[in-house]
């Protein structure tokens, strides 16, 4: 069993293969065929077409990991969302009512960060 | 069907490496990746018993962990905002002001 | 559909405990900065309105929510001790965050977080409802642990405290897995049986040893002690007073759970592990206690020991063995809570006073606060008439009457070998002389109603025990 289990994926592992290979020869065959220009506009930077402001490796904003977190946290909250719709039918009134407290119960988090500031950008 | 046992094993090895790299990486970040490797080892062999059983429970305390799992993570980025902020390193050695 | 009512009530005290946290939360940003200590007194009548609902539970008791936690004496215990751990902890916060300048909301709201978790933890009959209760406790106490932000040592508590802790609750979580994947379910009454009938395989054992360690690291048991010392000492005291009773006792509690109902038939298989953890919890704590200077420290490692005396009434695994467990945890909490928070109170501004020098002194100059430090000192060192006296004594005799001999002769020992540091605090108060001018440090109303009630349960517990000895024994029962 274990072994017609493997050969199902057989073509899949094809396919990988003939992939990886294309790609290869296209990036060799490139580098092999093509004409090589060596020119200082050639080694900068590409900004859409105006010239590179400063280092590209700026630290970040702190606030942007601010925002993440609050993003990471509210998007993770909205998976208990599933399982619930999709028994919302059985569940009724009373899950419709679970699920307004557990929303509520975000919001009072909402609220908090509004309150505090952390959504805004400075 | 794949068995069971290929699932644990993939699961016990991201757990070593897990265990692996909280032991020896030096930064911060990477440190705390290493966590979330381990948990998310956890997860999969949730899943795979759950289908072995055909039960929805090993689903279920997935998604507690995932929750969990970002809350800490949120609390852990916190925690190393502030080192970053104050001490301007992210490296392991160089929180050492009590010996352990 | 509806779940019954009833189960509502059986989990009154962590739904106040959280309404009052989120309340605070709402409220706290529409407080005046000045006026940040009226947090401090609603998150204090959270508290109050959860100990009077744990009667409500106490009327409704049995399994809630299909058997994912459950009311009895047992559980009843171990929230009465979490609960009046914050409450009190509370009260005595509000002069430390006066003084370092941290008077927040979110403190007092992270607090009550933090007892909701132990709440849960302590009822829990499900290994899942477990590690969420146990995440709950962890995540709060991570954030409160660095709240002292500016304070390089506090960033780096803040931070083992997280990375060790986060690194135990993945081992704890492949524990769940595994016992799990061996017993087909994670309620403890399901996986009794499931040894009961097939008898613990390999899957299960390794299960249980990674369960061990999770719990380990929060009840701080050898070899998983390491952060302890360096996390008690960063933390503001406040919460490594909260740190040493109120998770302890939370943990201890679902490990005697999972421990003697989840995993009861397979006792044979934990009894050593206990045994050596204990051993050496008991060494650790106690031989590095020596060597301490500074008080804090010291008392860190003096908790270590004191896990060490509990896993001795542990491994006797007999019903009296789990009511000296419970009996320890309180008399523990009174006396701990005390001794930290009498740290908190003569540390002053920015934690400066902190080694047995500056200690100095402090009996003539400050004869009552003096009086109560050497009381829980005395307490935690085991003298007659006080409560860790008869909380060792009980702990001792438990595992005597299971025949384990040497555990108690080594524990002895043990104990004898923490008098010396214990006094070296006790006779640096009063035999010494200060080479420092002491300051006055006024003490305000809350943090006095706070001394005088621990020191008032430490000596009770110590002469009159029988009440609370009962209490541990009806809740002993009522575990299996």
């Amino acid at each position: 069993m274990n072994g017609s289990y493997l050969d199902s994926y057989a073509p899949l592992l094809l396919m990988f293969l003939l992939a990886a290979g294309l790609a290869a020869v296209l990036i060799i065959a490139s580098s092999v065929v093509g004409r090589h220009l060596k020119v200082r506009a050639k080694d900068q930077p590409y900004e859409c077409g105006i010239r590179p402001t400063g280092d590209a490796r700026e630290p970040y904003s702190v606030h942007f990991y601010m925002v993440a977190m609050i993003f990471i946290l509210f998007d993770i909250e909205a998976i208990f969302l599933y399982p619930w719709a999709i028994v919302f039918k059985q569940l009724n009134m009373f899950g419709f009512v679970e699920m307004l407290l557990y929303i509520a119960i975000l919001v009072v988090g909402y609220i908090y960060l509004w309150k505090k500031g952390a959504l805004e950008w400075k | 069907m794949v068995p069971i046992s290929y699932y644990l094993i993939l699961s016990a090895v991201l757990f070593g490496l897990g265990v692996v790299g909280f032991v020896f990486k030096r930064n911060i970040i990477t440190i705390f990746m290493a966590i979330e490797l381990m948990l998310n080892a956890v997860n999969l062999a949730f899943v795979a018993f759950s289908r072995e059983f055909n039960q929805l429970d090993g689903l279920i305390f997935v998604f507690f962990v995932i929750v969990v799992a970002a809350a800490e993570a949120a609390v852990g980025l916190a925690i190393v905002m502030v080192i970053a902020r104050n001490r301007k390193s992210l490296n392991v050695e160089d929180v050492n002001l009590m010996k352990f | 559909m509806f779940p019954p009512l009833q189960d509502l009530y059986r989990i009154a005290p962590e739904l106040v405990l959280c309404a009052f946290g989120m309340l605070v939360m709402l409220i706290d940003p529409f407080v005046p900065a000045t006026r940040k200590r009226s947090m401090g007194w609603l998150a204090f009548a959270g508290t109050l309105v959860a100990l009077a609902s744990l009667r409500w539970a106490a009327l409704n008791q049995g399994s809630a929510y299909s058997g994912l936690f459950r009311v009895d004496m047992f559980s009843l215990f171990v929230h009465a001790i979490v609960i009046g751990v914050s409450a009190l902890a509370i009260l005595g916060s509000f002069d430390y965050l006066d003084r370092e300048n941290i008077q927040r909301g979110e403190y007092y709201a992270l607090i009550l977080f933090a007892t909701a978790g132990m709440g849960i933890l302590a009822g829990s009959t499900e290994l899942i409802t477990a590690f969420v209760g146990l995440e709950m406790s962890s995540i709060s106490t991570y954030i409160l642990v660095g709240f002292r932000r500016t304070v390089l040592k506090s960033n780096e508590s803040s931070l083992k405290y997280f990375l060790l802790g986060s690194f135990a609750t993945a081992f704890f979580l492949y524990g769940i897995a595994l016992t799990y994947g061996a017993t087909r379910s994670t309620r403890f009454d399901v996986v009794n049986q499931a040894i009961a009938a097939h008898g613990a395989g390999p899957l299960l054992i390794l299960g249980l040893g990674l369960i061990f360690v999770g719990l380990g690291f929060k009840v701080v048991a050898a070899p998983f002690q390491i952060y302890t010392p360096d996390v008690y000492e960063g933390a503001p005291t406040p919460v490594t007073a909260i740190l040493a009773c109120g998770p302890k006792a939370a943990a201890f509690a679902v490990m005697l759970r999972i421990f003697y109902s989840a995993f009861g038939s397979a006792s044979h298989v934990w009894f050593w592990a206990i045994w050596v953890s204990a051993i050496l919890t008991m060494c650790i704590g106690n031989f590095a206690a020596l060597v301490q200077t500074n008080v804090k420290r010291l008392l860190a490692y003096s908790s270590i020991a004191h896990a060490g005396y509990i896993l001795v009434a542990f491994a006797a695994a007999s019903e009296i063995g789990v009511a000296a467990v419970l009996f320890y945890l309180a008399a523990y909490a009174a006396m701990t809570l005390g001794a930290f928070l009498i740290v908190a109170h003569v540390g002053g501004t920015n934690e400066q006073r902190l080694n047995i020098e500056d200690y100095a002194g402090l009996g003539t100059k400050h004869p009552w606060i003096a009086a109560c430090f050497a009381l829980f000192l005395f307490s935690l060192l085991g003298l007659p008439a006080t409560g860790g006296f008869l909380g060792k004594l009980y702990a001792f005799q438990s595992a005597l009457d299971q025949r384990i001999v040497w555990l108690v002769v080594i524990a002895a020992v043990n104990s004898v070998i923490g008098a010396y540091y214990y006094l070296k605090v006790v006779v640096a108060m009063y035999f010494h002389e200060s080479n420092k001018e002491w300051a006055p440090m006024p003490m305000r109303a809350p943090m006095f109603v706070v001394l005088l009630l621990t020191a008032i349960a430490t000596i009770y517990f110590g002469v009159l025990p029988n009440r609370l000895m009962e209490l541990a024994i009806a809740s002993a029962r009522s575990l299996r």
